[in-house]
C-alpha cells in the first residue's frame, strides 16, 4: 500500500474517500462557513469593545461577561424565560398526552380530530400573533375573549398593556399552545401506537380499568416519549422570541416587561447603537446555558451511543 | 348483569370522550374561522359592539384592495416567501439526503469524527446564533438579499442526522444488487436509494418547507429592505405599526396560511410518518 502514489491513497480503495468528500463535503464545507465560523467570530468578539464593528481592537477580556451578568435587564429576561417555561412546559405536556389519548381511543373521525390539533403546526407565530392580539385577546369591547366577558357582566380587560395581574402570559402561552400541542400530541399517538396490546389484555384479565391502566401502563410507557416531549418543549421555549415580540411590540417600542432572553439580546445586539461585544458575550452565555439542556437531549436521540 | 352495567360505563365514557373532542377542535378551529371571518369582513363588522358570527355579507373586494395597497408590499413579499421556500426545501434535500448517504455507507477512516463535528452543532440551536450569523452575513454584503435569506438556512444539520438514521436502516440488498451491476455511489443513490425514499424525502421536504415559509428572527433581521420582505416580515411589520387595517391585515394572514393548509392537509400523512420515523420518541 505505501508503494501507491499519494494520490490513489488520498483517494483510497475504490475511490472511497474521494466519495466521501463529494457526498458529506458540500454540507461541511457549509456547516464550516455558516456555523462555526460565526460562533468562533463571535467568541472572539465577546472579549472586545464592538460598537458598529466586527473587527475590533479595543480588547477587554471578561468585561463584556461581568457587564451582562451585571445587567439587571439580562438576568430579568432568564427570569422571565423561567417563568414562562413553569407556565409552557406543564400545560403544553398535558394538553398533548390529553388529546393522544382522547384521539387515540376514538373509533370513528379519528383522523379528523387528529387533523384538526394537528394544523396549527402549519400556522405561523406571526399569524397566530395576529389572530391572538388583534382578535381573541384585543383589548377593546369588540375582542372575542372582551365579548364572552361582557355577556357574563364583566368590563373588558387590556390583556396584553396591563401588568397587574400581568394577563399577557395567558394570551402568550395560550398563542403558542395552540400552535404545539398538535405536534406534541403526533409524538405522543407514535408512543401510545408502540405499546403491546398484550399488556392491555393483561390488564383487563386482572380488572384494572380506567385511571389503573393509565397509572400502571401507559404513562410508564411512554416514559421516554414524556422525557423527549419535556426536553423539546423547554428548548424550545428557550427559544421563544416570534410570539413575544409580534403580540407586544408596537411601533417599533417593546414594553420593559415580558422579555425572554432572544427579545433581550436582539434589542442589545441589534438595536441602536450595534454593541456587538455584548450581544456576543450574551449570545455566548445562552449557548452555554442551551447546550447544557441539549445535552441532556442528546441522550434521547441517541447521540452517545455507540453507532455499529 | 355486570355486563350490561360495564357497556353502560363505556358508552358513558365514550360520549365524554366526543364531548371533550368536539369542544377541544372548536377551539382549534376558531383562529382559523376569525382569520377568515375578519377577513371577508368590512371594519365596521369586526369592531361592531355585538358579536357577529358572519359578516353582514362577505367583502371579497378586500382581496383587491389588498393587493392593490401601494403601502402593503404583499405580491412581491409572497414571491419572496416562495423562492425562498422552494429554493431552501431543495437545497436542504440534496445536500442533506447526501451528507446522509455517504455518511451511512460510504466507509472512511475519519467517519466518526465528521459525524460527531456534524451533531455537535445541534447543542446550539440557530436561534441563539442570530447575532455572528447577521455579523458573517453582513460582512459579505448579503443584508437584504434573497442570498442572505436563503444560503445560511442550506446546511441543516438535524436533516442530515435524519438521513443517515433513515439510510442505515435502507435495505442493503437493493443497493447490493446494483453494486453488482457495477454501479457506483453516485449512480446507486439516484437510481436505487432515492427512487425507494420518496416517502421520507416528502417528509423531511415538507418539514424544511413549512419551517422556511414561517421562519421570522432571521428574515426580521436580514430583510431589511422592503424589497427582501418575506410575508411573515410584511405581516408582522403591519401588525406592529402604530394603526392597523384589520380586514386588509386579516386577508393578508389567511392568504399567507392558505399554500401551507392546503400542502398540510395532502401531505399530512408523510409528516406524521416523518415524524414518527425521526425517533425523537422512541
Amino acid at each position: 500500500v505505501a508503494s501507491l502514489p499519494l494520490t490513489e491513497r488520498l483517494r483510497g480503495r475504490h475511490d472511497r474517500n474521494l466519495w466521501f468528500v463529494i457526498f458529506v463535503g458540500p454540507f461541511v464545507l457549509g456547516l464550516v462557513v455558516f456555523v462555526y465560523i460565526p460562533i468562533v467570530w463571535s467568541v472572539f468578539l465577546s472579549f472586545f469593545n464592538a460598537h458598529n464593528t466586527v473587527t475590533p481592537t479595543d480588547f477587554v477580556g471578561l468585561g463584556n461577561y461581568l457587564d451582562m451578568l451585571r445587567d439587571p435587564s439580562f438576568r430579568s429576561s432568564l427570569l422571565t424565560f423561567v417563568v414562562f417555561a413553569l407556565f409552557i412546559v406543564p400545560t403544553t405536556f398535558a394538553a398533548s398526552l390529553g388529546l393522544a389519548l382522547l384521539v387515540n381511543r376514538a373509533r370513528f373521525a379519528r383522523t379528523f380530530f387528529r387533523s384538526v390539533f394537528f394544523l396549527p403546526t402549519a400556522c405561523s407565530y406571526v399569524v397566530a400573533a395576529l389572530v391572538w392580539k388583534l382578535s381573541i385577546f384585543s383589548g377593546v369591547r369588540f375582542g372575542l375573549a372582551n365579548t364572552v366577558l361582557g355577556w357574563l357582566g364583566i368590563d373588558p380587560v387590556a390583556w396584553l398593556s396591563v401588568t397587574q395581574p400581568p394577563w399577557y402570559w395567558l394570551v402568550i402561552v395560550t398563542a403558542r399552545m395552540w400552535l404545539q400541542a398538535g405536534f406534541y400530541m403526533i409524538l405522543f399517538l407514535a408512543g401510545l401506537q408502540r405499546i403491546s396490546p398484550s399488556l392491555y389484555e393483561a390488564a383487563a384479565i386482572d380488572g384494572a380499568t380506567g385511571w389503573k391502566v393509565l397509572r400502571y401502563i401507559t404513562l410508564p410507557q411512554l416514559r421516554a416519549t414524556s422525557t423527549a416531549v419535556l426536553l423539546l418543549l423547554l428548548i424550545n421555549a428557550f427559544q421563544a422570541f416570534d410570539e413575544f415580540y409580534n403580540l407586544l411590540s408596537s411601533s417599533g417600542q417593546y414594553p420593559p416587561y415580558a422579555r425572554p432572553p432572544l427579545v433581550y439580546l436582539y434589542y442589545a445586539a441589534l438595536g441602536q447603537g450595534q454593541d456587538f461585544g455584548h450581544g456576543s458575550a450574551g449570545a455566548v452565555i445562552l449557548t452555554l446555558l442551551i447546550a447544557l439542556v441539549a445535552l441532556g437531549q442528546g441522550r434521547f436521540l441517541g447521540l452517545g451511543r455507540k453507532e455499529d | 348483569m355486570p355486563n350490561i352495567q360495564r357497556s353502560t360505563a363505556d358508552k358513558t365514557g365514550s360520549v365524554i370522550r366526543y364531548a371533550v373532542l368536539v369542544v377541544g377542535a372548536i377551539f382549534f378551529l376558531l383562529p382559523f374561522y376569525l382569520l377568515v371571518r375578519n377577513g371577508l369582513s368590512t371594519e365596521a363588522d369586526i369592531t361592531s359592539p355585538s358579536w357577529k358570527l358572519f359578516p353582514s355579507s362577505l367583502k371579497w373586494s378586500n382581496i383587491s384592495a389588498l393587493f392593490n395597497d401601494p403601502a402593503v408590499p404583499m405580491l412581491r413579499s409572497l414571491v419572496n416567501s416562495l423562492v425562498i421556500a422552494v429554493v431552501q426545501t431543495t437545497g436542504v434535500l440534496v445536500i442533506s439526503a447526501l451528507a446522509g448517504y455517504g455518511l451511512a455507507r460510504i466507509p472512511f477512516k475519519y467517519a466518526n469524527a465528521v459525524f460527531y463535528f456534524i451533531v455537535a452543532t445541534l447543542l446550539i440551536p440557530a436561534a441563539v446564533t442570530f447575532v455572528p450569523s447577521f455579523v458573517l452575513v453582513s460582512s459579505l454584503g448579503w443584508v437584504s438579499t434573497l442570498r442572505g435569506l436563503i444560503v445560511p438556512g442550506l446546511f441543516q444539520a438535524f436533516a442530515t442526522f435524519l438521513f443517515r438514521q433513515y439510510f442505515l436502516n435502507f435495505p442493503r440488498e437493493l443497493e447490493e444488487a446494483a453494486q453488482l451491476d457495477g454501479t457506483g455511489y453516485w449512480g446507486t443513490f439516484w437510481r436505487v436509494v432515492v427512487p425507494n425514499s420518496k416517502g421520507f424525502v416528502a417528509a423531511i421536504g415538507t418539514i424544511t418547507f413549512i419551517g422556511s415559509w414561517n421562519s421570522f428572527l432571521w428574515p426580521l433581521v436580514i430583510a431589511q429592505d422592503q424589497n427582501s420582505w418575506t410575508v411573515q416580515i410584511a405581516l408582522s411589520t403591519f401588525l406592529t405599526a402604530q394603526t392597523v387595517n384589520l380586514p386588509e391585515l386579516f386577508i393578508a394572514a389567511s392568504i399567507a396560511i392558505l399554500p401551507l393548509v392546503v400542502m398540510f392537509v395532502f401531505l399530512q400523512r408523510w409528516i406524521v410518518e416523518g415524524v414518527e420515523r425521526s425517533g425523537i420518541s422512541e
